[in-house]
């Protein structure tokens, strides 16, 4: 099925900009987002062919959003679709740490 | 109330802080399982893997044939399977053939032999130009593929994943496995760049 993901052949992305010595991780929420994923479908709660079509249900986020944001939206949309959480439990959760600080 | 619509959205890392807060609460996941598997591919799973299976397939014939007739049983021998490399083609570069490897629908890559992927092989500009014009991306890679050498772009999907056996770089005939595993480099596996050359 074709996609917003489907980029073989596409035009106007401009040249492929490359990193020197470029870490594996740039951030530490990147780390855990992919252990996350990592752990989720190791435990079997979801398998990587689920992440990935998740991924492309992004819509057009898709091609604004980094790497590892695409991860995390897959993981918030899996997560809730096979309820390992709500999306009430994650606002909750989301306002708590903020008000921890 | 949870929901403003003129909220903006909290930071990418609050959510993400929420994600692995709410799963390790209900014990969904294990966090020292969580910080093992990072460690694993941010320190121990790399690149260096798939060089130590190039410069096997340099120095030894037979393994050569018997990682090109089947790549994951051979790539294993030395030690590297997993997830992510379950089935490998290996792709041998001649003085006629030049191979790329890109992942055009996401982010395929072997990772028992080169680790996670870098940020270039998952863009866009990557993924949308390689398959249509790879010998001009190349050369913004350094890497000019001369006319007569044909190049071909091996889209890789969730089942194959593809490892470039480079050309042994000429002059290395007194080098150990060792020393010439130093030669491999990440980019010469994936078809964007070279073995280096010993100065």
């Amino acid at each position: 099925m074709n996609g917003v993901h489907d980029l073989g052949g596409l035009h106007g992305f401009g040249p492929v900009v490359r990193e020197p010595d470029e870490a594996v991780f740039h951030a530490d929420w990147e780390r855990t987002v992919f252990g996350l994923l990592e752990m989720l479908a190791y435990e079997g709660y979801f398998n990587i062919d689920e992440a990935r079509h998740a991924i492309e249900r992004m819509g057009p986020d898709y091609l604004t959003t980094s790497y590892y944001e695409h991860w995390l939206a897959g993981i918030q949309m899996l997560g809730i679709e096979k309820g390992l959480f709500t999306r009430e439990e994650l606002d909750r959760k989301i306002l708590a740490l903020q008000a921890e600080g | 109330m949870a929901h403003s619509h003129t909220a903006p959205p909290p930071p990418i890392a609050l959510r993400v802080k929420a994600i692995e807060s709410l799963l390790v609460e209900k014990k969904l996941i294990d966090p020292d399982a969580l910080a093992a598997v990072i460690d694993l591919y941010e320190r121990k799973i790399g690149p260096r893997n798939g060089a130590k299976v190039i410069a096997r397939a340099w120095v030894d014939p037979d393994y050569k044939q018997r990682l090109l007739d089947d790549g994951s049983a051979a790539i294993a021998e030395l030690g590297f399977s997993g997830a992510q490399g379950e089935h490998m083609i290996v792709l041998e570069n001649t003085d006629k053939v030049h191979n790329v490897v890109v992942c055009t629908l996401c982010s395929c890559y072997p990772w028992p032999v080169l680790g996670l992927p870098p940020v270039w092989y998952k863009s866009a500009p990557y993924r949308s130009r390689v398959v249509m014009e790879p010998r001009e991306v190349l050369k913004e890679f350094g890497l000019a593929i001369p006319g007569d050498v044909e190049v071909r772009v091996w889209d890789s999907n969730a089942e194959l994943r593809y490892l470039v056996l480079p050309q042994r770089p000429k002059g290395t005939e007194g080098l150990s496995e060792d020393e010439l595993a130093e030669l491999v480099t990440r980019d010469s596996m994936i078809g964007t760049g070279q073995p280096v050359y010993p100065s």
